[in-house]
C-alpha cells in the first residue's frame, strides 16, 4: 500500500498482483509490453511464483490464461490491439464458456498508430464477444479497475476486457495502491463439462446464457462507480466522454463542466444514464478515443430526431488519437498557438541501428535480387520492417505477423519468382511455423529468410521462443536440412552470403536461410547487466 | 504552481532520465505529476518527446495542450524547434546546441540557429562540452537538467536531491561529478536569464 509513480501499464500489473493474480500470459506488443515486464521484475511475483514467462503468441497466451482460470485461479492476459485478432478464436469462445477464476484480458490499442499497422478499436471486439468492458480514464482508475475486476469477472462469470490506449499505457501518474490479497486455491469447476465443451448442443445453451447475461452486465454498468453523470446548468449540449477522453474534456473545463457530462468507463453502455442525458439535453457530443463506437450505437442508422456530434459528422477528426486540443476545438473553444514549427525542421524517421545484423542481411539480399527481374520480397513485422525505408527499400509488403511466408507462398503459386520471405525469429515462432508447413506440404518454390537476432528486438529485447532451435524446428516441419543454411551477417561474409542466397533462390523448393547475429542493443544490455 | 514541460531529442539520447530526475524531485515536494512517454518504434534513432506536467492541483490531461508549455527541454537543436507550437508566449526553450545528424537532409545548422535566435526566451548551450569539463560527457543530460532548473518552479536544492538519489548507488564520486555538472548547467542558464 502507498503512493507510487506508475505507468498505466505498471498500475495494471501492480493491481493484478495485489488482487491475488496467479499468472500473466502475454506476447509482447507496444503499448502493452510493460505490464508483463513489470510482473517479471516484481519480487512479490517471484515469491508468489506468479507465472510470467512470455507465450509464443497471443492465442497461446489467452488459451493458457483461460486454462488457469478454469483451474480456479486469477489470470491476466495482455496484448496490443492487433494481438486480439490472433487470439480472436479463443476470445470469442471464452465468452461462450465463461470463466471460473477471474480473468482479465488487456488490450492496449494504439490510435494514431505510433507503432502499429492499424488503429482498430477493440471495444468493437468486446461488443462482438458480448462481454463486459472497462476503459480507465486515469492510471488510478486502471489500478482500481483491475484490483476489483477479478471479482467482477467472477461475480458475472465471464472474462472482462480492459481497454487502454497508448497515452494511458505509457503515461505516468501517482497511483494509490491497496492491500494485497491472497491468491486463490486451485479449484476446477463442478459444472465444467457443461460449460467448457462447446459441442453444438451445449454451445447453443451457452449462447442463450450469454444473451441472458447481457441484462446483468448492463445493470453492473448502471451501478458502476466508473460511470458518472455530472449535472450542469447549460443543457444546450450533453457530453459523453469515454475512457481517456474524459481527461481531455476536464482539461478544457478547469473550473467545472458547463454542460452535463456522462463519463463512461464500463460497458455495455449504461442506457438509463444515457437516456437521461439525451432527455435533458438538446444535442449530444460524443468524445471517444478510437472508433465512434458509442456514437454509432447512439445514432443508429437513421439518427431520427437526435442531434449527435462526434467523429461521424466531422466535429472531431475521424482518425487518430484525441488530444486536449482536438477536444477543445470540438467544444468550440479557441486554441491559441504562439509559435509555429519552422520550415527548416525535417522529419526524422526511425532507422535500423548502425551495426545491426538485419542491415547486412538486406545488403546481401538486395545485391543478389538485383540480378533478377520480378523478385518480390514479402516482409514481416519487427525491426527488420525498417528495411522498407532508404537506404534499403528492400521489402514489398508488411501486413500481419507471419504473413511474409504465406503471402510469398501465394505469390509463388501465382508464378512470382523469386518469391522471398523475410521474417524475424520471434515472428517466425509467433505465426510463421504453420505457414512453413503449408510450403513444405506443397514443396513451394520459395526462399525464406529468418533474420535471427536471437531476441524480440522491436518491443525492447524480450526472449524469443525459438532461440537456439530454429534449424531443428524447420527440419522438424519438414524442410530438407540441405536447404537450411545458416550464415553470419557481417560485411566480411558478403560474398559467401550472396553465394548461398543465389543457390537457394535457384533451388526449386523450400529453402530457409538463417542469418544469425545477436541484436546489438540486447547484447549491450546483457553486458551492462553482467557488469552490475 | 503549475509547470508544463516538453522534453525532446533523438531516440537513445536519454530524455527520459531527465524526466525521471525532475519527477523524483516533484514527488518529494508532494506535487501532482503526469508524464507521457514514447516507447517502441520511435526509439530507433527517430525523434522522441515526452510531456511532463507538474502542479500543486490535480492534473487532468496526460498531454499538454498547444500553446501551454512553460518549457521545452531538448537535447538536440532541430528537435527543440519541432515542438514550438506547444510553447506558451512567455515560455522558455532550453536546448543543446550540438546537432545530432543521422538523416541525409539535416538542415544547415546556421538555419537552425537563426530560428533559435528569433525566440525571446532561450538558453542554448553545448551540454557535452560542459559535461566534459565537469568530469565526463556522460553527465551531459545532467548539465541539461541544470540549465532547465531555473524554469521548473522547483528549488535548486530539490533537484540536487533528485540527482543525488538517482546516482546514490553508483558511489560518492559519481554523485559529486553529476552535482558539478548540474551546477555548471544551472549557472549558465541563470546568467542568460538575467
Ligand atoms: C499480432 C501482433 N503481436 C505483436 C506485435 C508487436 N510486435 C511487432 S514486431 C514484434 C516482434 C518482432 O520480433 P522479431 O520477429 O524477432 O524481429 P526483431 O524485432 O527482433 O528484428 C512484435 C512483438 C504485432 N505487431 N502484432
Ligand atoms: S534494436 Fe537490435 S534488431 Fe533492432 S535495429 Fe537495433 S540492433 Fe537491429
Amino acid at each position: 500500500m502507498g503512493k507510487h509513480l506508475f505507468l498505466g501499464d505498471e498500475a495494471i500489473a501492480q493491481a493484478a498482483i495485489d488482487a491475488g493474480l496467479s499468472g500473466v500470459y502475454a506476447y509482447p506488443g507496444t503499448p502493452s509490453t510493460e505490464i508483463t515486464e513489470y510482473i517479471q521484475g516484481s519480487p512479490v511475483a517471484k515469491e508468489r511464483n506468479i507465472h510470467c514467462k512470455w507465450s509464443a503468441n497471443e492465442k497461446t497466451a489467452m488459451e493458457a490464461a483461460l486454462g488457469m482460470s478454469y483451474a480456479g485461479k486469477r489470470s491476466l492476459c495482455c496484448m496490443k490491439h492487433v494481438g486480439l485478432n490472433v487470439a480472436a478464436d479463443c476470445f470469442m469462445n471464452a465468452a461462450m464458456s465463461g470463466i471460473n477464476g477471474g480473468m482479465i484480458i488487456v488490450t492496449a490499442d494504439d490510435p494514431s498508430m505510433h507503432s502499429s499497422q492499424n488503429e482498430q478499436d477493440n471495444r468493437m471486439f468486446g461488443n462482438f464477444a458480448m462481454i463486459p468492458m472497462l476503459e480507465p480514464s486515469s492510471q488510478q482508475e486502471a489500478y482500481d479497475m483491475v484490483y476489483e475486476g477479478f471479482e467482477l469477472s467472477e461475480r458475472l462469470g465471464y472474462p472482462i476486457l480492459l481497454r487502454v490506449t497508448t497515452r494511458m499505457a505509457h503515461s505516468r501518474a501517482g497511483v494509490e495502491t491497496r492491500e494485497m490479497k491472497d491468491t486463490l486455491p486451485m479449484h476446477c469447476p463442478e459444472d465444467g463439462r457443461q460449460r467448457y465443451i462447446l459441442l453444438p448442443a451445449l454451445a447453443r445453451q451457452r449462447y442463450r446464457k450469454l444473451i441472458a447475461a447481457q441484462e446483468t452486465f448492463e445493470q453492473a454498468s448502471e451501478a458502476s462507480p466508473y460511470n458518472i453523470y455530472y449535472d450542469a446548468p447549460d443543457k444546450s449540449l450533453g457530453i459523453i466522454a469515454t475512457g481517456i477522453a474524459f481527461n481531455y474534456l476536464s482539461e478544457n473545463y478547469p473550473d467545472g463542466f458547463k454542460h452535463p457530462v456522462l463519463k463512461i468507463a464500463q460497458y455495455p453502455v449504461p442506457t438509463e444514464k444515457l437516456a437521461r442525458l439525451v432527455d435533458e439535453c438538446d444535442e449530444i457530443l460524443v468524445l471517444e478515443e478510437g472508433y465512434p463506437v458509442v456514437e454509432q450505437q447512439l445514432k443508429g442508422l437513421l439518427s431520427k430526431g437526435l442531434k449527435v456530434h462526434g467523429r461521424l459528422d466531422g466535429t472531431l477528426q475521424r482518425d487518430g488519437e484525441l488530444t486536449p486540443d482536438a477536444v477543445g476545438k470540438a467544444l468550440g473553444l479557441t486554441i491559441t498557438q504562439y509559435y509555429a514549427t519552422p520550415e527548416v525542421v525535417e522529419q526524422r524517421p526511425p532507422a535500423l541501428c548502425q551495426g545491426c545484423g538485419h542491415r547486412d542481411m538486406y545488403q546481401a539480399l538486395n545485391d543478389v535480387l538485383a540480378e533478377y527481374e520480378g523478385a518480390k520480397v514479402f516482409g514481416d513485422i519487427g525491426c527488420y520492417t525498417l528495411g522498407a525505408l532508404p537506404p534499403f527499400r528492400a521489402i514489398d509488403s508488411c501486413i500481419d505477423m507471419g504473413a511474409s511466408i504465406t503471402m510469398a507462398k501465394g505469390a509463388s503459386d501465382a508464378g512470382v519468382f523469386p518469391a522471398v520471405s523475410v521474417i524475424g525469429d520471434s515472428t517466425f515462432t509467433h505465426s510463421g511455423m504453420t505457414g512453413l508447413l503449408d510450403c513444405v506440404n506443397e514443396n513451394t518454390n520459395i526462399t525464406i529468410v529468418i533474420s535471427d537476432n536471437e531476441t524480440t528486438a522491436m518491443t525492447g529485447g524480450q526472449d524469443s521462443a525459438g532461440t537456439g532451435r530454429l534449424e531443428s524446428i524447420c527440419a522438424g516441419i519438414g524442410v530438407d536440412p540441405a536447404h537450411i543454411r545458416v550464415m553470419i551477417p557481417l560485411k566480411k561474409n558478403y560474398e559467401e552470403m550472396k553465394q548461398i542466397i543465389r543457390e537457394e533462390i535457384e533451388y526449386k523448393g523450400v529453402s530457409v536461410l538463417i542469418p544469425r547475429r545477436e541484436c546489438i542493443q540486447t547484447l549491450t544490455r546483457k553486458k551492462k547487466a553482467s557488469k552490475k | 504552481m503549475k509547470t508544463d514541460i516538453i522534453l525532446s531529442g533523438v531516440g537513445g539520447q536519454g530524455i527520459l532520465s531527465i524526466a525521471a530526475a525532475i519527477g523524483e524531485a516533484a514527488l518529494k515536494e508532494g506535487l501532482y505529476m503526469k508524464q507521457a512517454e514514447v516507447h517502441g518504434m520511435s526509439q530507433r534513432g527517430g525523434d522522441v518527446q515526452s510531456n511532463l506536467r507538474l502542479s500543486d492541483q490535480p492534473i487532468a490531461s496526460d498531454l499538454i495542450p498547444l500553446g501551454h508549455a512553460d518549457l521545452i527541454i531538448s537535447l538536440e537543436p532541430m528537435e527543440s524547434l519541432r515542438y514550438l507550437p506547444y510553447l506558451n508566449k512567455e515560455g522558455w526553450l532550453v536546448t543543446n546546441s550540438q546537432p545530432f545528424v543521422n538523416i541525409p537532409n539535416y538542415p544547415e545548422i546556421e538555419k537552425v540557429n537563426a530560428e533559435l535566435d528569433k525566440l525571446p526566451h532561450k538558453v542554448v548551450l553545448d551540454v557535452e562540452a560542459i559535461a566534459k569539463e565537469a568530469g565526463s560527457v556522460r553527465a551531459a543530460n545532467i548539465v541539461m537538467l541544470g540549465a532547465a532548473t531555473p524554469f521548473l518552479g522547483l528549488e535548486y536544492e530539490k533537484i540536487e536531491e533528485g540527482v543525488r538519489s538517482i546516482f546514490a548507488r553508483k558511489g560518492e564520486e559519481i554523485v559529486a561529478m553529476n552535482l558539478k555538472a548540474l551546477k555548471a548547467g544551472y549557472e549558465i542558464a541563470q546568467s542568460k536569464q538575467a
